[in-house]
């Protein structure tokens, strides 16, 4: 008698890419719109992105039911915080928050792969990247999802100071303008596009900055 | 009323038919410095007199959020109060988290009452000593419901709670049948003339009361210091007799040269009263 395996998976792909990318004073966080499972595509119009706090966003790709219970705790645990301290949680405590609640099902974990993205107490851009477990850092861009091995090497290329693959990277965050940042991530979304077949449709931009929170769109191949 | 046979535990009941704890629990209420709340179809204003235990320390927090829709103020034993004030947040928080929408005050108050009674029902509990006028909206309008250590619960149009709270109570009797039309201002007025007849002569200041108020489309927060003092001096309380009736506009046109006069005298020494405009 074989070991019997399992034949149902309580996770599913629903694919998709998130980007972010730290500036002096400003933070972008973009994701595209395409939900799919399998070679299906589910909705062409699916936000990956919420705005968790005042200045902290997060962009998930993976198992977005799996996503949205994730946004879910961490909203509710975020109005305890305010409750509790009077005030808005910071980037950095929403990071580490993050962590925490991802390794709390470190043995059923979130098949969610996030992006933070926001501004740090000093009004500088900040982007957390995590894995599926809670394991993060601080850096300044990342890419997760199933374009990211297509856009990290060119934002590596691109945005060469703030590269970790310096060891350490000569700039904590890039150099680039806010103008400059966006059509870069706009470039990074229509080449992955181009191959990668869970991402297009359309491409969610959020902006932050000392002036508060902006949305743009931009349409994708829908391919 | 005090110190008998019957008075040792919550689970004693006397000859009367009386529960002492749970009557005890309420006199701890009655010690409390005053709170108020009245509510119109749209509103509710929470306020409350700001009690410190010495004059070096600062005053007890009074008035707390529960979620954007309710917010509560109490009287009696402020930790108690706000042990309760936690539950009420954590049942809001989860039960957005389940249902995507807002408890409504209703089902909220009778979980409080429900707890509240698990205390008057233990050997090894005491009843919580705190009262809470509970204000909030929700589908059915605006509501305000006064919770009492006992596990009972009431709807008020206006209530007022704590020391002196009967004074506060007599002013509310007379103006009640107006607040259900009230506008928010007009609202806001009453809490802090009802607020200061509890004052007993004290004067009305921003740094002596706490003012809160929650409405249609607008989120319960507390009033910061200066709009408060602004209310204060727009409608002449500082030290003037409230409005007999609703004919007050010749009345307030007189009032406000006496009171120019009054706070004239008062106004270089007290630095927490906003100068008045002359």
């Amino acid at each position: 008698m074989t070991k019997q395996q399992a034949n149902w998976s309580p996770y599913d792909n629903n694919g998709g890419t998130c980007v972010a990318i730290a500036g002096a004073d400003y933070c972008v966080i973009a994701a595209d719109t395409r939900m799919s499972s399998g070679y299906n595509i589910l909705t062409r119009d699916y936000s990956k992105i919420i705005q968790l706090a005042d200045k902290s966003v997060m962009a998930s790709s993976g198992f977005q039911a799996d996503v949205r219970a994730l946004q879910k705790v961490l909203a509710s645990r975020h109005l305890l915080y305010q409750h509790q301290h009077n005030k808005q949680m910071s980037c950095p405590a929403m990071a580490q928050l993050l962590s925490n609640t991802l390794y709390y099902k470190r043995f059923f974990p979130y098949y969610a792969f996030n992006v933070l993205g926001g501004l740090d107490n000093e009004g500088k851009g900040c982007v957390f990247t995590y894995d599926a477990v809670g394991s993060y850092e601080r850096v300044g861009y990342s890419s997760q999802g199933s374009g990211s091995t297509l856009i990290t090497p060119f934002l590596d290329n691109q945005l060469k100071s703030p590269s970790p693959l310096l060891l350490p990277a000569k700039d904590a965050v890039t150099p680039l303008s806010e103008a400059e940042a966006i059509d870069l991530v706009k470039t990074c979304f229509a080449s992955a596009t181009e191959r990668d077949i869970y991402t297009g449709d359309k491409l969610e931009i959020i902006v932050l900055n000392a002036s508060g929170i902006r949305q743009e769109y931009m349409e994708l191949r829908k391919d | 009323m005090f110190r008998n046979q019957y008075d040792t535990d919550v689970t004693t009941w006397s000859p009367a038919g009386r529960l002492f704890q749970v009557e005890y629990a309420m006199e701890a209420v009655k010690q409390g410095s005053a709170a108020i709340g009245l509510r119109s179809k749209s509103h509710v204003v929470l306020a409350c007199v700001n009690k410190s235990n010495s004059e070096l320390s600062s005053h007890q927090k009074k008035i707390f959020k529960v979620d954007d829709h309710i917010g509560v103020a109490i009287s009696g034993l402020t930790a108690d109060g706000r042990v309760l004030s936690r539950y009420m947040r954590n049942e809001c928080i989860n039960y957005f988290y389940s249902y995507e929408s807002q408890l409504p005050v209703g089902r909220l108050v009778v979980q409080l009452a429900d707890k509240a009674q698990v205390c008057t029902q233990r050997s090894w509990k005491r009843p919580y000593g705190v009262g809470l006028l509970v204000g909030g909206l929700d589908e059915s309008g605006a509501h305000l419901y006064y919770n009492c250590p006992s596990g009972n619960y009431f709807e008020y149009q206006a209530f007022a709670i704590g020391s002196r709270s009967q004074a506060a109570k007599t002013y509310l009797e007379r103006k009640f049948e107006t607040f259900m039309e009230s506008s928010r201002e007009n609202l806001i007025k009453d809490a802090l003339f009802a607020l200061r007849e509890t004052l007993q002569g004290e004067k009305l200041t921003s740094s002596t009361c706490t003012i809160a108020v929650v409405g249609v489309g607008e989120a319960f927060h507390i009033l910061d210091q200066e709009t408060v003092q602004a209310l204060i001096n727009e409608f002449e309380i500082a030290g003037e007799e409230a409005p007999a009736d609703e004919a007050a506009a010749p009345d307030q046109a007189d009032d406000s040269e006496s009171s120019a006069t009054a706070a004239d005298q008062v106004t270089p020494s007290d630095p927490d009263v906003a100068p008045m405009d002359m």
